[in-house]
């Protein structure tokens, strides 16, 4: 306790090296928490694109290349699923919604997506928001079109512009001779942002999809002059033969596995159920490299830290040297002399490490809307993960260690001076 | 208190590259003598000191310090040895600069139990020694004549048995020496210590029991240059 209160006094005498050192030991924790809260936070995110759905279904293929496209419009699909199976499914009894999705198309290098109403009411994400508009409504009529958030402002689309759809995903501007200039759409709506793939796509009706393709055949526009004009299109006569994929969710959790071995194998046509999470994992642990690279900067940036921490404390010694002999002359044995600057650092540590939780938090409080609008990241919130815990006590324990280097100095200083006046 | 406070047979000392700097066949201080070393500088006082309170090991004959036998105490029984009966007062810069006064003169007894003493004691020392309204000011805003009296306060609380003084009144001006002289025979008398005050200013010496030139009991002095 004494050794304490000297460690707590001495370190509170040279408040300036002692605030830096909290200062850069606490920022640097912070930046190692915050560095774990994001990726915490990208992994929620990650998992949390799409909830509530509990099976993704398509035509027989790779089971990521499912979920990329339906979930996170990368890739596309070989095959179609038939609207009389998507209509088999979707009035299964033990199918509570479904949200049909028809992919193909693009504007500029977004994706268009064909759906239903369904979409607007059922599509949950980060356990249970679901989709909100920013300004107008849901698609009603054949060419009435809905902007995901990026999609909105990235091209700066308002309520009312036109906007023509191109066949296929190019990237960029597709092929002008693939577009569907003879049949615009109006933008009737825009989407709330989500922080999810929702944001950077275009929504029409399935049967929008059918009208701009009515007159193609083995994927080649018409000829000039022989397209139907639009105006002769309407919502009732478009007849939409087949969809890309569609989500499923089921009355009860229980039903998942049973619907889903029924689906694949279903006799009818080749069809695939997948379900989300574990897909979502596997996903993950392909890409989750990127993080791994992200952990090792901070811990060096940690590093840097304590060596600062030692770097201070070291060069503190030289001056320290009389006190040093003051303590020797009234009995204090070179342990205590060693305890002394461990206990020193130890304290240094442990206000960087609360400091830095406490800088952490803050940022996560100010930053947090920022940074979810910004780069569609939802940072939590939250107590040190476990994870955390571990930083901060293997930089707790890492400082009381690079204590001994200073300690075991002072320890060497005090065996040369003895009690002589070396100032 | 038949035993000596000190005494030295046939002690060699050297550093442990370089030449011999003690060689003292005799030396023997008895207990409650106030006694006035001198010497001049690289006449081995302060490796001497060092040998008496316990710090500098490696010395061959035989060396006790109020009946103990130096060389058979172990590190952890020396410090605890010095923290407990020895009191120790420097030239100068005798305070740790981040405590009170009080939190200063305190600090032996804190670290070892055995010289712990009341803080209505500690504050009778301080009287004594004219420091009384001092104690809850930051050492860093006395002077140096004050300093020593903090120092020398810290030195005999808890009646140490034996007081050793590496040349605390050099920094002083005349006035104060003498005045600080007075103080630390009167409070060596009420506690019994045994005073070793080292010093080359041997106008000094005539206050005390008996004056010791280290020229005179140390053969190993000469031309050896300060370490």
């Amino acid at each position: 306790m004494v050794l304490l209160s000297l460690a707590w006094k001495s370190l509170r005498n040279r408040l300036l090296t002692t605030s830096l050192t909290v200062l850069s030991i606490g920022l640097s924790m912070a930046l190692l928490l915050g560095v774990e809260n994001v990726r915490v936070g990208a992994r929620e995110s990650f998992a949390n694109t799409i909830s509530q759905t509990d099976l993704i279904v398509g035509a027989r293929g790779g089971s990521l290349q499912l979920l990329l496209y339906s979930v996170f419009r990368i890739g596309q699909a070989t095959n179609n699923v038939s609207y009389e199976s998507y209509l088999h499914w979707k009035n299964h009894p033990a199918v509570s919604w479904t949200i049909p999705y028809s992919l193909g198309d693009s504007h500029r290098g977004f994706r268009v997506v064909g759906t239903t109403e369904d979409f607007y009411q059922h599509l949950r994400f980060r356990r249970d928001r679901k989709i909100e508009f920013a300004s107008g409504r849901s698609p009603k009529d054949v060419f009435d079109l809905v902007l995901g958030s990026d999609v909105a402002q990235s091209l700066g689309y308002k309520l009312g512009d036109k906007v023509v759809i191109s066949h296929g995903i190019a990237a960029g501007r597709g092929i002008a001779d693939n577009d569907h200039k003879d049949k615009p759409f109006t933008v009737t709506g825009i989407l709330a942002k989500t922080s999810t793939p929702v944001d950077r796509s275009l929504y029409i009706q399935l049967e929008g999809i059918t009208a701009v393709h009515i007159d193609w055949a083995d994927g080649a526009p018409p000829m000039p002059g022989e397209e139907t004009p639009a105006a002769k299109i309407t919502k009732e006569n478009m007849k939409v033969e087949q969809i890309t994929s569609f989500l499923l969710r089921c009355k009860t959790r229980m039903a998942t596995l049973q619907l889903q071995r029924e689906i694949n194998t279903y006799p009818e046509e080749p069809m695939q159920a997948i379900i989300p999470g574990v897909t979502l994992q596997e996903l993950w642990r392909t890409i989750g490299y990127a993080e791994d690279a992200l952990q090792v900067v901070t811990i060096f940036v940690i590093l840097v830290g304590l060596l600062g921490m030692l770097v201070s404390l070291y060069t503190s010694l030289n001056e320290r040297r009389r006190e040093m002999a003051i303590l020797r002359a009234i009995g204090a044995g070179p342990g205590k002399i060693i305890a002394l600057l461990v206990l020193e650092s130890g304290l240094l540590s442990l206000a960087g490490c609360a400091l830095g939780v406490v800088m952490i938090y803050g940022l996560s409080i100010i930053f947090q809307p920022i940074v979810e609008q910004q780069f569609g990241l939802y940072v939590p919130v939250q107590p040190p993960t476990v994870t955390g815990w571990i930083y901060l006590g293997s930089v707790l324990i890492a400082g009381l260690l690079i204590g001994f280097v200073p300690a075991w100095k002072a320890y060497r200083n005090t065996l040369a001076d003895g009690l002589s006046v070396r100032v | 208190m038949t035993d000596p406070a000190i005494a030295l047979r046939d002690v060699h000392f050297s550093y442990r590259t370089g030449p011999e700097i003690l060689d003292i066949p005799d030396l023997t201080i008895a207990r409650g003598e106030r006694v006035f070393l001198f010497g001049p500088s690289g006449s081995g006082k302060t490796t001497l000191l060092g040998v008496l309170a316990g710090i500098l090991t490696g010395f061959t004959g035989s060396v006790e310090v109020l009946g103990r036998d130096m060389a058979k105490l172990s590190g952890s029984q020396r410090d605890a040895f010095r923290g407990t009966h020895l009191g120790y007062i420097f030239q100068l810069f005798n305070l740790i600069p981040y405590l009170t006064v009080e939190e200063n003169i305190t600090l032996p007894g804190r670290l070892h139990s055995a010289r712990a003493k009341s803080l209505a004691e500690a504050h009778a020392v301080a009287k004594r020694l004219g420091i009384e309204h001092l104690l809850s000011r930051a050492v860093t805003q006395l002077s140096v004549g004050q300093q020593q009296r903090v120092a020398a306060a810290r030195a005999l609380l808890g009646a140490p048995e034996l007081l050793i003084a590496d040349e605390p009144t050099s920094s002083l001006d005349f006035d104060h020496r003498e005045r600080f002289l007075d103080l630390l025979f009167e409070n060596c008398a009420l506690s019994n210590s045994t005073l070793l005050f080292v010093s080359h200013d041997r106008s000094l010496a005539g206050k005390f029991d008996r004056q010791l030139s280290l020229l005179d009991f140390n053969r190993a002095h000469r031309t050896e240059a300060a370490v």
